[in-house]
């Protein structure tokens, strides 16, 4: 008797679990509520951090070769940087420039709006480098300083692409700069749209940039739910309640149902086989043909 | 007829059955131990301290490398008790006091433990001040009364403390070093009332306290200098005589302590032992009136007398294990010796003052893979004959532990195991025809009544005699043993790499070692000094071609202890356990990368980048270079330099460095990288989705009929970083100075899918990923509770392709190739949960096809493994699923995930020093195979949804045939019956 013993002991621990639960649900409410209230109280100042504005990225395009004027551009908070690139293994040469308007905000961090960029055309000797490139499918590689105000002796941030998947009818490119404050995480960079894969040579029919750039800060993360009683207890046991009616009749009543729909039709063959039988045998009651039917069946097995 | 009615009337149970909700998938009582496996083991010994005095059970007590103190039986080698400290509790001396206490010194001298001998129960625990962090942890326990209470002396952080035995009170504390003193020795010369503490202050300074031992004072301090210096070695010969070496490992320097006096006495050694050269230098062993040197090959032991006469009275070759000196009853020294040579072992236990005749002398043949003595311990006895006796306990090289007595193994312990590196799985030999299975099954009586057993079982008509057959009979079941695959695939030999350099491969039926091999190319030789073993990989897994051959490991290693020291590479035979052959490499080795090619052997071709960031094929055949020049240019890896804070990216090169002709030999190209800025970031945790992986479908189909894609790509990674404040331990940053963010990266091209902060949260970080989802756990300083956040990440790029009349016409993507360079459309759906546990480690149950729901197997605090079913921590939970979400199995939103007590899948185990999880999916597509280890091993099955494609252990076969017979039998009689009544009705 000892294997039913266990599971008897096994189903009491059932019981004392789901008193645990019960326990454990009441408990954890007492201790919600009285976060909800530390919330209150650092809600202000748990938004004062270096990366302030969550919904920051600021798509900008710039048409190439269009210079800004510099005029409204003058104040102190102004920063460039310069874009490099590299034609496979060559060195990296000055390809561009971003500019963009450092804002800093009351608690000291900083960050970069209104993203502007200037793009350089390529020179003729570039223009075949490109060409040999495209030619090997091999790798164009752009790099950004890591640290936008001071960019000597720091770490660059590079990225690159098949140049391949850089040609359409011009040559269309696609930044997206991450940023953390005033520092460059990363530089994400490619064709704006898909790179088909076998990717075929083909040269570009302008030889001028379409540049997208995207500024792309963090996201702060949802924060784990905090419940109160009510949401747990009442409300839902209600509504679920309620609900349950909305069941139809055959969801709530198929596995009875498809059964009964296989005697009733058993039945019905078992009737159809009747009146052949009934021509050949003696008249009887309706049940014992339906036995008789059966009988025969068997026997002709 | 009845056939049919039956089924009808089972089918809705059967389907009921089938489709209740029910999430226990606990274990009943008498189920342990029927596909689980636990093994308790307590790592390298480096301590021990026999207690054999009384007549009651001999054992003794060990402190090993992995922290823990163990109390085993010397007749056995069980485990009496034993108890796991914590990672940074380093245990630095272990004694017995007063008969009945163990005590232990820890943490670098600040945590003093009383332990009761016969249960382990903790006695007292003294916390021990000391201001200087002293670099030494040394700590000498002694014997001496202060009014009549028993004291222990401990050094530690500077300071020498009385304790005492009792209840752990300190009696008095004396802080020796005010400068940064090394304090080598603690004593008492005999019948004295002072307490001597001996050491360096400068390589070229002793220094010498003298301290009251009743009650602490110092009573003299005295410096001696020795202005050629000494190298740091300081033996203790005799109460008032040490022996030091000095700076040039050439002389020995005595010093002695006569009535207060210091006085050094340098000696060569040259003029003691003829034709000695190069550097001697001291055993650690603690002999009385001798001293052990060892020199170039061989140790030599000199006899130390009064009047300072040196002279050798032996000279053995190096491998070879001193004990300390055991004093024995007639005031005699007895010095235990242990050398190996070949496969045997020779033990002698010699008198120090009779060192040409031995006590003892045996020699015990020991195999090959357990390599030479490390430590021994030795212990007296009183042989039945009245004449002494010596036990011997020794630490072997691959860490096993035996004990041995009248020149015989009494028995041994694969302690190797508590330290597993890593570890792999291969399958068991396919059965051959020549292999008889009936013998499993005896016969089929036997096997018919073990079948009447379970059904009296199952109907609870069996007495407890017939439990107690069906439970020994469920768990010495052989099928689970055999060593031959089984169809199931739950028979599997898991390969495990141990710290000392040893593999062995455990069945994982029960957990026994099949093969053992200390690997010959990562033991001490010449030309590698210290060889440390890394990690292992399948080399070769014959699959569809070479059916033959035996699938091998291998096992990659360095020789020393830095990342450009160079490499070592064995290959293991995993059936055979022999080592095939190995490689010294030239270069480094920073990164094993596994590639997805195999060659006609079914040898795996492996990238082997080195510290210069070059790329290594292996294996270096004509082949493997053909397979990988196709798949060079969309081969990459990236590198990630926790230090600086910088991902790289590569890709390859055709050629080596310019001017190297090695055509195995491959350049990297840096091609993206991502820099944290230092000030605000540091990596702190990274992991990408396991290579065998493999998942069933890319598309989620919601309840309302929509479809979702998942991003599936081999390439994710995760990374986590903190900020540099918050990066030590919980506690020590404030809420808004801290903050943790989280990065899903294409390692390909550097593009940073996602990025999400934390605010006011810290590691440690522990992550898992799998399918398109990766699930990592932290601690909240805000709310101060640990927890889990999941981030899901889907491809919007293909969710045109919901449009059936497009797929008809063949608009679609689905078939056209996926390119890392094109620009990904993602979203990403995330959620964050509380948790109670901090964690360990964490994995995901894998299943053959992928099919079956995933699993979170979470190695909790209590050493436990915790399997928490991924829908609790779906992205999707909302506070008030609809109808057709809690069809698809949504759950409603809670704050926290529920631990239940049924899920733990270590049941009431514990697996102690979980370090890691390991989950190897079985054939059978419900079952996954869990393999945990730390100091201890553990080893189970899981259905994350229960075993819906198999029967049950103990199903009971015999109730199904008996219930066919009954059917079959009745439909025989009503047959009869019926065919009876027919012929009455015609006759009538």
């Amino acid at each position: 008797m000892a294997i039913s013993r266990t599971r008897k002991t096994s189903a009491i621990a059932l019981i004392l679990f789901f008193f645990f639960v019960v326990v454990s649900i009441a408990s954890s409410a007492f201790e919600s509520d009285e976060l909800l209230q530390d919330d209150d109280e650092f809600g202000l100042e748990g938004g004062v951090r270096a990366t302030p504005n969550p919904d920051r990225a600021s798509p900008a395009r710039s048409p190439s070769q269009k210079r800004f004027s510099s005029s409204d551009q003058e104040s102190d908070s102004k920063v460039q940087f310069s874009l490099e690139h590299a034609f496979g293994d060559s060195d990296f040469a000055p390809a561009g420039t971003f500019s963009a308007r450092l804002k800093t905000w009351s608690h000291g961090g900083q960050t970069l709006t209104k993203l502007r960029f200037s793009r350089d055309g390529f020179t003729e000797s570039q223009k075949e480098t490109f060409k040999k490139l495209l030619k090997d499918d091999d790798f164009y590689r752009i790099r950004l300083p890591s640290n936008v105000l001071n960019s000597n002796g720091k770490e660059y941030v590079m990225s690159s692409v098949k140049a391949r998947c850089l040609t359409r009818e011009n040559l269309d490119e696609h930044f997206v700069i991450h940023m953390d404050g005033v520092n460059v995480l990363a530089v994400n960079y490619g064709s704006p749209g898909t790179c088909h894969y076998p990717r075929l040579l083909k040269l570009p029919a302008k030889w001028s940039f379409n540049s997208y750039t995207v500024l792309k800060g963090g996201e702060q993360a949802p924060r784990a739910p905090v419940f109160t009683e009510e949401i747990f207890g009442g409300e839902n046991g209600v509504s679920e309640l309620e609900k349950q009616p909305e069941k139809s009749f055959w969801a709530k009543y198929w596995m009875y149902l498809v059964p009964l729909g296989l005697v009733v039709m058993n039945a019905m063959s078992q009737a159809m086989n009747m009146p052949e039988e009934q021509a050949g045998g003696q008249p009887g009651s309706q049940g014992q043909a339906v036995q008789r039917a059966q009988g025969s069946a068997a026997r002709r097995r | 007829m009845e056939i049919r009615v039956l089924i009808l009337l089972l089918l809705p149970l059967l389907l009921i059955s089938l489709f209740a909700p029910n999430p226990t998938v606990a274990l009943y009582e008498d189920q342990v131990g029927l596909m689980d496996w636990h093994h308790k083991y307590i790592g390298k010994v480096k301590h021990a301290v026999f207690h054999t005095q009384k007549a009651g059970r001999k054992r003794v007590v060990v402190s090993t490398e992995e922290n823990v103190i163990a109390s085993l039986d010397l007749r056995r080698g069980d485990i009496f008790w034993r108890h796991v400290l914590g990672k940074n509790d380093v245990i630095d001396a272990i004694d017995i006091v007063m008969g009945k206490y163990v005590i232990s010194v820890s943490s670098k001298g600040s945590v003093l433990r009383a332990w009761n001998l016969p249960d382990g129960q903790m006695v007292w625990e003294s916390f021990l001040q000391g201001s200087t962090l002293s670099k030494s942890f040394f700590s000498a326990p002694l014997n001496i009364k202060i009014d009549k209470d028993n004291v222990v002396l401990v050094f530690g952080k500077g300071c020498i403390h009385a304790v005492s035995c009792i209840d752990g009170e300190i009696l008095w504390k004396n802080e020796l070093s005010s400068e940064s003193s090394d304090i080598q020795h603690v004593f008492q010369p005999l019948g004295s009332d002072l307490i001597y503490a001996v050491g360096f202050i400068t390589s070229s300074k002793l220094v010498i306290y003298q301290i009251n031992a009743k009650n602490g004072d110092l009573l003299k301090q005295s410096t001696v200098d020795f202005p050629s210096g000494f190298s740091g070695d300081l033996s203790l010969v005799s109460t008032d005589t040490l022996i030091a070496l000095d700076s040039t490992q050439s002389k020995l320097v005595k010093i002695s302590l006569v009535n207060g006096e210091t006085s050094l006495l340098p000696r060569d050694i040259a003029d003691l032992i003829d034709g000695f050269s190069g550097m001697a230098s001291l055993l650690p062993s603690k002999l009385t009136g001798m001293l052990a040197i060892k020199i170039n090959s061989y140790i030599v032991f000199v006899r130390v007398s009064a009047e300072y006469r040196l002279e050798v009275v032996e000279k053995i070759n190096y491998p070879a294990a001193v004990s300390n000196s055991l004093s024995l009853l007639e005031g005699n020294y007895a010095i235990g010796l242990v050398q190996c040579s070949g496969s045997k072992i020779h033990l002698t236990v010699k008198l120090d003052s009779d060192w040409n005749s031995d006590m003892i002398k045996e020699s015990i043949e020991l195999g090959h893979q357990r390599g030479i003595a490390e430590k021994v311990f030795i212990n007296d006895y009183i042989r039945t004959d009245r004449s002494p006796g010596f036990r011997a306990l020794i630490v072997m090289e691959d860490h096993s532990l035996l004990l041995l007595q009248q020149g015989e193994i009494v028995w041994s312990r694969e302690d190797g195991l508590a330290s597993i590196m890593d570890t792999t799985t291969s399958e068991l030999p396919v059965e051959k025809a020549g292999v008889s299975v009936s013998k499993v099954e005896h016969n089929l009586f036997e096997w018919l009544k073990g079948h009447i057993l379970k059904l009296k079982g199952t109907l609870m008509l069996a007495n407890s005699d017939d439990i107690v057959a069906i439970q020994e009979m469920r768990l010495k079941s052989s099928e689970k043993n055999k060593m031959t695959r089984d169809h199931n695939g739950f028979r599997k030999l898991l390969i495990v790499l141990t710290k000392a350099g040893k593999v062995y491969a455990l069945h994982s039926g029960d957990g026994r070692v099949v093969w053992s091999l200390l690997l010959p190319s990562f033991r001490m030789s010449n030309t590698c000094h210290h060889p440390t073993v890394l990690s292992i990989y399948q080399w070769q897994v014959p699959h569809h071609h070479a059916m033959d051959e035996n699938p091998s490991v291998l096992v990659v290693g360095w020789c020393g202890f830095s990342l450009d020291s160079p490499g070592i590479l064995s290959f293991v035979d995993s059936y055979t356990g022999k080592e095939l052959y190995s490689l010294s490499l030239t270069h480094s080795i920073a990164q094993v990368i596994p590639l997805p090619f195999t060659d006609s052997t079914e040898q795996r071709l492996h990238l082997l980048i080195d510290a210069d960031g070059l790329a290594h094929l292996y294996p270096r055949t004509d082949e493997a270079i053909k397979i990988f020049q196709r798949e060079l240019p969309n081969t990459h890896w990236y590198s990630i330099d926790g230090e600086k804070g910088i991902i790289r990216g590569y890709g390859l090169q055709y050629s080596c460095l310019p001017g190297i002709t090695d055509e195995y030999c491959f350049g990297a190209k840096e091609l993206w990288s991502i820099v944290f800025p230092s000030e605000s970031e540091k990596i702190i945790a990274a992991t990408t989705r396991k290579l065998n992986e493999i998942v069933h479908t890319q598309a989620k189909v919601l309840a309302d009929q929509d479809v979702m894609y998942k991003y599936i790509s081999q390439n994710l990674l995760f990374v986590a970083t903190v900020a540099p404040k918050a990066a030590g331990e919980i506690g020590s940053a404030n809420p808004e100075e801290s903050w943790l963010v989280a990065y899903l990266i294409d390692s390909i091209t550097g593009r940073i899918l996602h990025r999400v902060t934390h605010p006011a949260c810290q590691g440690p970080v522990h992550a898992v990923f799998s399918e398109n989802w990766v699930v990592y756990h932290y601690f909240n300083l805000r709310a101060h509770r640990y927890e889990m956040s999941v981030i899901e990440i889907y491809d919007q790029s293909r969710s045109d392709n919901k449009d059936v009349l497009k797929l008809m016409i063949g608009k679609h993507n689905l078939t056209s190739p996926v390119s890392a360079y094109s620009r990904p459309e993602v979203i990403v759906k995330s959620q964050s949960y509380f948790f109670t546990h901090s964690v360990k480690a964490i994995a995901v149950s894998l299943t053959a096809k992928g099919i079956t729901s995933k699993q979170l197997l979470i190695g909790t605090i209590g050493d436990q493994v915790l399997a928490l079913d991924k829908r609790y921590v779906d992205p999707r939970r909302s506070i008030n699923p609809t109808p057709s979400e809690k069809e698809e199995g949504i759950m409603p939103l809670t704050d926290s995930l529920p631990i239940i007590p049924q899920s733990y899948v270590t049941h009431s185990l514990q697996v102690e020093g979980l370090r890691g999880i390991l989950s190897v999916p079985a054939k059978l597509e419900s079952t996954s195979l869990l393999f945990a280890y730390g100091v201890d091993l553990f080893f189970t099955r899981i259905a994350p949804s229960r075993t819906y494609d198999s029967l049950t252990e103990d199903f009971s076969y015999a109730l199904l045939l008996i219930t066919i017979v009954v059917l079959v039998a009745s439909i025989f009689v009503t047959w009869v019956l019926s065919e009876k009544k027919e012929l009455r009705e015609k006759w009538r």
